[in-house]
């Protein structure tokens, strides 16, 4: 009985100190653990794979905000709007920087499907939004021509 | 120490508008100092922002973000009096949190 009670305490001590850790917190939006293959990609392709998407869908209901020239591409202004319903992830691609992926944002509890952020960009290049919404992967993608470079 | 945050977040409707100014240097591993030696990266990695307690936004950031990050989202079901927190983590393992309180828009 006694023994019991001691293994149950420390399963549970166990589990508490791993939720602090946020590898196993409960919810949705937990601190996802970061997607590291995802942002060390050097290419656009590579680092798509690594978000999980195998078909990424063309969507007109996906839109960008970020200015047509970037005279400074330290701070380039990256909103991306998501009208497909059940939106639960956005990322960010600036496909011609080293690492292409910029960012994932995971959406829960109300969040609407928008993300807006300011990125670096090395140069002139596509910007691609993927959006994960039921399972299925989404896209959309924008070109943000780059006057001084922000990478270096 | 790392600076608070400055976090706005302004409910119209039932949507909050959330705007997040964050202080961090963002450094991509890819710059030289004045001696020619590369600065270590060093940038946010992780940034998770709460309504009430529960979380609505869980963001993954490489080192693209750019310096002194800025973070826009949209709140459904916000109302005046709410608590939205903010939580980033950085690759050394910083952290920092702050909050404010949701406010009617003007």
């Amino acid at each position: 009985m006694n023994q019991r009670r001691r293994a149950l305490l420390a399963t549970a001590g166990g589990a508490g100190a791993f939720a602090t850790l946020g590898l196993l917190a409960p919810g949705r939006a937990r601190a996802a653990a970061w997607n590291k293959p995802g942002f060390e990609a050097k290419a656009a392709g590579d680092a798509i794979r690594n978000l999980g998407a195998a078909n990424l869908t063309e969507s007109k209901d996906i839109a960008i905000t970020a200015p047509d020239i970037a005279e400074n591409g330290a701070v380039v202004p990256v909103a991306v709007t998501s009208r497909i319903p059940n939106t639960q992830t956005i990322s960010i691609i600036a496909e011609k920087n080293p690492f292409p992926l910029a960012a994932t944002f995971d959406m829960a509890n109300g969040a609407e499907g928008y993300a807006s952020v300011r990125i670096k960009m090395g140069q002139t290049s596509n910007v691609r939004a993927v959006v994960k919404a039921d399972g299925r992967f989404y896209t959309a993608v924008k070109e943000v021509k780059v006057t001084v470079g922000g990478c270096g | 120490m790392s600076e608070p945050m400055r976090i706005r977040a302004n409910v119209q409707g039932d949507v909050a508008d959330v705007r997040i100014l964050m202080r961090h240097p963002m450094e991509t591993g890819q710059r030289k100092d004045s001696k020619g030696e590369i600065i270590p990266v060093h940038f946010i990695q992780s940034v998770v922002v709460t309504h009430n307690g529960k979380p609505v936004l869980d963001a993954q950031w490489s080192q693209a973000v750019s310096r002194d990050p800025f973070l826009g989202l949209r709140v459904k079901g916000a109302k005046a009096g709410d608590k939205i927190a903010v939580t980033w983590t950085d690759n050394k393992g910083d952290k920092r949190t702050d909050e404010a309180t949701v406010v009617a828009a003007s």
